[in-house]
């Protein structure tokens, strides 16, 4: 009876959650590639064919006949697609790097600090994550805005005499991102240069290194497992981003995930923004298998 | 101590400005008497009482808990699973596209995820509203969950499991009293986790919700989009008051569990 009953747990605790992801997360990226294969048409849903099951094989069969690639040539053909999905790489690109400029200081910090405050700073860390990501994009319109609070600072102090245009810029997306995403850079950063042995940085020091030559040498080189995972967990969601770029960006700024969103719910055009999603998806696949392998290795070696 | 250095104090400190002057200054300016927000022309409380006739605003609040409920209970208990199957069984039949389920969630834009969820629910003819918008939630927070409760059972020493088991314990019985109390608070704050993420989700809600299940997200959205408020500012500090507390909460209880813990092995070591 207990084999019988371990068996089945062992089963269930497998195929319950398996068959949840496979069915609310695989299948429906399917629907995307096969709805982007659809043409636009003026119904609910708003495309043809429409999947219809109680046709059967036939119909599944004269449903391919139908698919067209017209989407995916109409995304070629508009300039804007091709400029919304080179921006985005761009500006995820940029916005990675400051993130990393700006949290590897603050991870080194932290690994260096005693142990007996490590866990209140860890928290700190934490703590802006568990809170609301559209707040936290609100709060800097305020702060960006040309009559905001940044420019009433540098006015008083007299940095500046005409206020500085930062909101719907790019600027202000850099730095919307880097802001929100810091969080997911400074934690695997410092947790792979806590691991660190500092015997080897004292060693290089020893033999002659200067610290900042035994930084470069020495500790940069082995927090790059956390570097790599800080930049891809920025990265990959960064392109495909849409409240950043819609609330801090003018309206000259392309990036993805806002024409997604538009061709979505302003055109209604649905196969349109399937098509848009599966490229999205083709150019994050190798980042997205590059941060799994990365993780999946982490695990092997944490067990 | 003389690693410490004042470079390193010096980053965290403008760090951590970085990090909260943003929600520092909102919440400020939340209790500000002039519509501007911009602007400080004293102390006033009356946008947190305006919020009280806002009906609307109530009602996604209503939504919002809801669902935030519903949906971190079942991530909890699915992503649980998965956590123990990816721990503890290191080979199955499809084991990588597993693995790769629970972790590109975490990575993959939300119009994506969103969008990909709303085409299923059209295309099986499931009417939107309160239960896609559940369904879409559980998802995406389950693999949060997923991650949280593995990292804690990576750690976990199997050989008290093994000798439940010798003596007797069936697997269900050995999980309920033997690996889940340890496992415990790791499970507690992937529940927490799956709650805040399911309470700020704008981007998949807006996709999969239909008409008459308006998150608070979806609320606080289409307001700002007409301009920065004094009342959304406040909307906001009570959102971040209510996770500030939940975070201080579990912090205090896995704290708490696991000074027990320790002391509980001293004692039975001493033994």
């Amino acid at each position: 009876m207990a084999k019988f009953g371990s068996a089945l747990f062992n089963r269930l605790v497998i195929i319950i959650p398996y068959a949840w992801l496979l069915f609310f997360f695989l299948i429906p990226f399917f629907i995307v590639l096969r709805i982007s294969l659809s043409e636009t048409a003026v119904a609910m849903p708003p495309y043809l064919p429409v999947f219809d099951l109680a046709s059967g094989f036939g119909g599944f069969i004269d449903n391919i006949k139908q698919f067209s690639i017209d989407n995916y040539i109409w995304l070629t053909e508009d300039a804007l697609y091709t400029k919304a999905y080179a921006s985005s790489l761009w500006i995820a690109g940029v916005s990675t790097i400051l993130t990393l400029l700006i949290a590897y200081p603050v991870a080194y910090g932290m690994a260096q600090a005693p142990n007996t405050i490590r866990p209140t700073l860890l928290m700190l860390v934490i703590l802006p994550f568990w809170t609301s990501f559209l707040i936290r994009v609100y709060a800097w319109i305020a702060i960006l805005k040309p009559e905001g609070l940044l420019n009433q600072l540098l006015l008083t102090l007299g940095l500046i005499d005409q206020p500085l245009i930062i909101l719907n810029t790019n600027w202000a997306i850099y730095i919307g991102i880097v802001y929100s995403y810091l969080p997911f850079m400074v934690l695997p950063i410092y947790s792979s240069l806590e691991k660190m042995d500092h015997s080897l940085t004292e060693a290089a020091q020893d033999l002659g290194c200067t610290p900042i030559r035994a930084f470069w040498r020495v500790t940069f080189p082995l927090s790059m497992p956390g570097v790599v995972a800080g930049c891809m967990l920025v990265f990959i969601p960064a392109v495909g981003e849409f409240v950043i770029p819609d609330l801090l960006g003018g309206s000259e700024t392309l990036m993805i995930g806002k024409t997604l969103w538009n061709e979505f719910n302003a055109n209604r055009d649905w196969p349109v923004s399937a098509a848009v999603a599966t490229i999205l998806l083709l150019i994050l696949v190798v980042p997205i298998m590059f941060f799994q392998h990365a993780q999946a290795k982490a695990d092997a070696e944490g067990r | 101590m003389q690693r410490w250095s004042r470079f390193n104090i010096a980053s965290i400190v403008i760090g951590f400005a970085f990090l909260y002057l943003p929600i520092v200054l909102l919440v400020i300016f939340s209790f500000n008497e002039s519509k501007l927000v911009t602007v400080w022309a004293g102390f006033s409380t009356k946008w947190y009482v305006q919020l009280f006739h806002n009906q609307a605003l109530l009602d996604a609040a209503w939504v919002t808990i809801r669902v935030g409920l519903i949906s971190a209970t079942i991530a909890t208990v699915l992503g649980t699973m998965a956590a123990l199957a990816m721990t503890r069984y290191t080979r199955f039949r499809g084991r990588m596209l597993f693995s790769g389920m629970i972790y590109a969630p975490l990575v993959m834009p939300e119009v994506i995820t969103g969008l990909s969820m709303l085409l299923l629910f059209v295309a099986i003819g499931f009417d939107r509203g309160f239960w896609t918008l559940t369904l879409a939630h559980i998802t995406f927070t389950m693999c949060f969950v997923a991650v949280v409760v593995q990292s804690r059972l990576l750690s976990f020493d199997r050989s008290i499991e093994e000798a439940a088991m010798d003596l007797g314990a069936t697997p269900v019985a050995t999980f309920l009293q033997v690996t889940l109390p340890v496992i415990a608070p790791a499970v507690f704050s992937g529940w927490v986790l799956a709650f805040t993420l399911s309470l700020d989700d704008l981007v998949i809600s807006s996709f999969t919700s239909g008409p008459g299940a308006t998150t608070l997200p979806m609320r606080i959205y289409s307001q700002v989009r007409l301009g920065v408020t004094p009342e959304i500012n406040a909307v906001c500090t009570i959102l971040i008051g209510i996770v500030a507390i939940g975070v201080l909460i579990a912090s205090v209880v896995s704290r708490r569990r696991e000074i027990q813990r320790v002391k509980d092995e001293q004692a039975a070591f001493a033994h």
